[in-house]
């Protein structure tokens, strides 16, 4: 048994901390949050493009770097630690995943190398409205809520909350075809296609609303087959999502045992009280379950395993729970000062909410794990 | 990353696989079960068929009544007799605890003497540890030990919560040999033999009507000088290192009950409604799966580490943490499914079997017994995190001036 990460990857992972805290201060967050100007940090993601992180789990046959998924989990982990402000996650866990897993020889050709090379921002279009689309990953026919479409293989309709869907080149997008749902590759840079910049939660992540009118677009993997290929598209997201959550929750930590040594009430640091040792104690009980779980589902999208579904559900609730209570409770130790603007705890704290909500929320995820639970043989 | 077993591991499984199928029980004879006394003979019997075959003690030298093998060949073990029904661990606190103790202080004659007869359970040995006064704080214990002119040693006092006392041979016991020095300074670790007069005990009745626990009461119990372990006043070193072995018993995780929800869930009906549909069910089905998984996928990390030549940090407080409020949180939301009727905590009419009835009343006990959560939690704060101790209002002070709210 080995259940552990390479020396290989583990090099990777603290050359990718080294590059983040030299290039991804707290304060090149803060400039891409109070700049609307600025929805992502563009020189740091041209980095990230030159130093081949897009490329990690793309194959060498379409210019990338051809190494694998826990290559990838140990780069998300510090993605998420340093609160990047940058496309990553919708470009490389969606949307060249979905290129990847469904897409025809000369889609792969087409879009792939532009992916490891950094120069595409892509994105996932799904929610069009409030709700988790629960009929649209559990229940079988048409679901009620999707409106987008295709006919004549042009798409239209709306996307609400689209993450980088205002800077992104290229959409998935799920709608629903003459052979019912599919998700289908559009170029967002044509006239067919409106966006409206909106403000997220967090603000260092950018959010778009959009709208299709008979754009042209290209069907992706099998017609009608759309619900089961974006329930795996997420299933796979989650578990690189999962690394960012972690890592981001272990910042948080890290945050508050500093501020809390350093801090002097009743004449003795705040963190020899017990009331706040207990409380980071339970945010490291928080992130270490968190971090176990996240490893589950590192090895299970590595190696293929059949677990995948209940793995990924697993690393993913387990990852909401431990963010929200890092994030929440470091900014609690902080006193009145993290309810500042000034200090860096809303940072994590508006990232683990946004986290928390992307490819279905938390209270989403846990129904979608008790199934895939109460159905497994373990 | 991978679950495969080194192709010695794997056939060591093989090898025991087949003695198990030969040798170990599925189901435990008919009248017995755990918590009980019958099982008590079971467990015994089952020790002295492993030791005959030499699989008691995976990790110790063959000299001591071991096989000379790793903690992971260990671990395979646990895992495969997981299968049966087996009382397979029910002597860890000697075994765990005091053959270490005994390994590393006792001389060559003592140790060929008493381990091989630990390992098979021809002796059972139990942990002399706390107090009454001396729980969470086990460095203030008062049970006192007095050197006789003959040079052996006197002593006097009272242990509890000590698993076993009344089926015990032998028992470590931490005992004051000084109050005028500070309270770690004046403790010194013996081997007692606890078949003789001076040593009475006497079992605890805990609140959910079950003794698993006793009082120990010595009244010049008699303890020759070549059962010291370690130097005079040195105990406290020589206790951590036991208690550190405690967590080095790295064979299994905490309980938690989920295993027992987990089934309830999937097939009970409350009121005509199937509990795996009702949304609130499985949320905290969920939840609790998720931290189950996590203890479980942690502990994989940890034997790698240990499989790497690492050491089992202070992690496994975090298993024990989890596990004993979750059987707490199982019991108390079960029963809430259950409404008035929930109530009744008969076995005859309650569901299950009143476990859930059983599991409310025992699972405060779960997370107080070895640490409770409160110190584990101080654990991970000054051991994993590094955070300062409290101020303390007996630190330099001589153990008899210590403040004792006693008057």
């Amino acid at each position: 048994m080995n259940f552990d990460f390479s020396d290989d990857q583990k090099l990777i992972q603290s050359e990718a901390r080294k590059l983040l805290n030299d290039k991804c201060p707290p304060e090149l967050v803060r400039n891409i949050m109070e700049d609307e100007q600025q929805p992502y940090a563009e020189a740091l993601w041209r980095q990230i493009g030159e130093m081949g992180w897009t490329a990690t789990a793309i194959p060498e046959a379409y210019d990338g770097l051809g190494l694998g998924y826990l290559e990838l989990c140990v780069i998300a982990e510090e993605l998420g630690r340093a609160a990047a402000p940058v496309p990553f996650s919708s470009t490389v866990y969606l949307f060249a995943e979905a290129i990847k897993l469904y897409g025809s020889e000369a889609q792969k050709k087409n879009w792939l190398p532009r992916v490891a090379s950094g120069e595409l921002i892509g994105c996932l279009a799904a929610a069009e409205g409030f709700g988790n689309g629960e009929q649209e990953v559990e229940q079988d026919g048409a679901p009620p809520g999707l409106q987008a479409n295709v006919s004549s293989g042009r798409l239209s309709g709306t996307k609400l909350g689209v993450a980088d869907g205002d800077v992104a080149n290229a959409a998935v997008v799920h709608a629903v075809g003459p052979e019912g749902e599919g998700l289908y590759l559009v170029d967002l840079a044509q006239s067919g296609v409106a966006r409206e910049a909106v403000k997220s939660l967090d603000l260092a992540r950018s959010y778009a609303n959009l709208s299709f009118e008979s754009a042209e677009c290209e069907l992706l993997g099998d017609a009608g087959t759309g619900k089961q290929m974006l329930a795996d598209l997420r299933d796979r997201a989650a578990v690189l999502f999962a690394f960012e959550q972690v890592g981001g929750a272990e910042a948080a930590l890290d945050m508050g045992v500093q501020y809390t040594n350093e801090r002097f009430a009743f004449g003795r640091p705040v963190a020899s009280f017990q009331a706040i040792k207990h409380k980071f104690a339970d945010m490291f009980v928080s992130k270490e379950l968190a971090r176990s779980n996240a490893y589950y589902g590192a090895w299970a999208l590595s190696s293929g395993a059949k677990e995948l579904p209940l793995a990924a559900a697993r690393a993913r609730v387990s990852a909401i729970a431990a963010y929200d209570e890092c994030s929440r409770e470091n900014l609690q130790a902080h006193g009145g000062m993290g309810f500042t603007w000034e200090f860096d705890c809303h940072l994590h704290y508006r990232r683990a909410h946004l986290l928390a909500l992307v490819i279905g929320s938390g209270y989403h995820w846990r129904q979608l794990l008790a199934t895939r639970l109460l159905a497994a043989e373990i | 990353m991978d679950f495969n077993d080194t192709p010695e591991l794997a056939s060591f499984r093989n090898e025991i696989r087949e003695w198990l199928a030969a040798n170990a029980r599925t189901e435990l004879p008919e009248g017995v079960k755990y918590g009980g006394e019958a099982i008590y003979a079971v467990a015994k019997e089952w020790y002295k068929k492993t030791a005959e075959a030499g699989y008691a003690c995976l990790d110790w030298p063959k000299e001591y009544g071991g096989a000379g093998l790793t903690p992971l060949h260990k671990v395979v073990w646990a895992q495969e007799v997981a299968n049966y029904a087996e009382p397979d661990s029910y002597f860890v606190i000697g075994i765990g605890n005091c053959g270490p103790a005994v390994t590393h202080f006792s001389d060559e004659k003592l140790k060929q003497r008493l381990l091989p007869r630990m390992a098979s359970a021809d002796d059972v040995w139990c942990q002399l540890f706390s107090e009454p006064s001396a729980g969470s704080d086990l460095a203030g214990l008062r049970t006192q030990a007095v050197q006789q002119d003959d040079g052996s040693w006197r002593i006097n006092g009272q242990k509890i919560w000590t698993s076993g006392a009344n089926h015990s041979d032998y028992g470590v016991v931490l005992c004051r040999t000084d109050t005028s020095v500070s309270k770690y300074k004046g403790l010194t670790m013996f081997i007692l033999d606890m078949k003789q007069p001076g040593v009475t005990v006497k079992p605890i009745k805990q609140m959910d009507g079950n003794q698993h626990f006793n009082e120990v009461f010595f009244s010049d119990a008699e303890i020759p000088d070549a059962y010291r372990l370690g130097e005079v006043n040195q105990g406290w070193g020589a206790a951590l290192l036991v208690l550190m072995n405690e967590r080095m018993a790295i064979t299994a995780v905490a309980p938690d009950g989920f295993d027992r929800f987990l089934e309830f869930v999937k097939s009970a009906e409350i009121a005509g409604q199937l509990l795996r549909d009702d949304p609130q069910v499985r949320d905290r089905l969920a939840h609790w799966y998720s931290q189950h998984a996590g203890v479980d996928a942690s502990y994989m990390r940890m034997l790698t580490a240990v499989s790497k030549g690492g050491m089992p940090g202070a992690e496994g407080a975090v298993g024990k943490l989890i596990g004993g409020r979750m059987n707490q949180d199982i019991a108390n939301f079960t029963l809430s499914l259950m409404g008035e009727a929930g109530a009744v905590h008969d076995a005859a009419t309650a569901m299950e079997q009143a476990y859930f009835q059983d599991a409310a009343l025992f699972s405060p006990g779960i997370r107080l017994a070895g640490g409770t959560d409160e110190i584990m939690r101080n654990i991970i704060a000054e051991q994993i995190l590094g955070l300062p101790q409290e101020p303390r209002a007996d630190k330099g002070v001589a153990f008899k001036d210590i403040p004792s709210g006693n008057g």
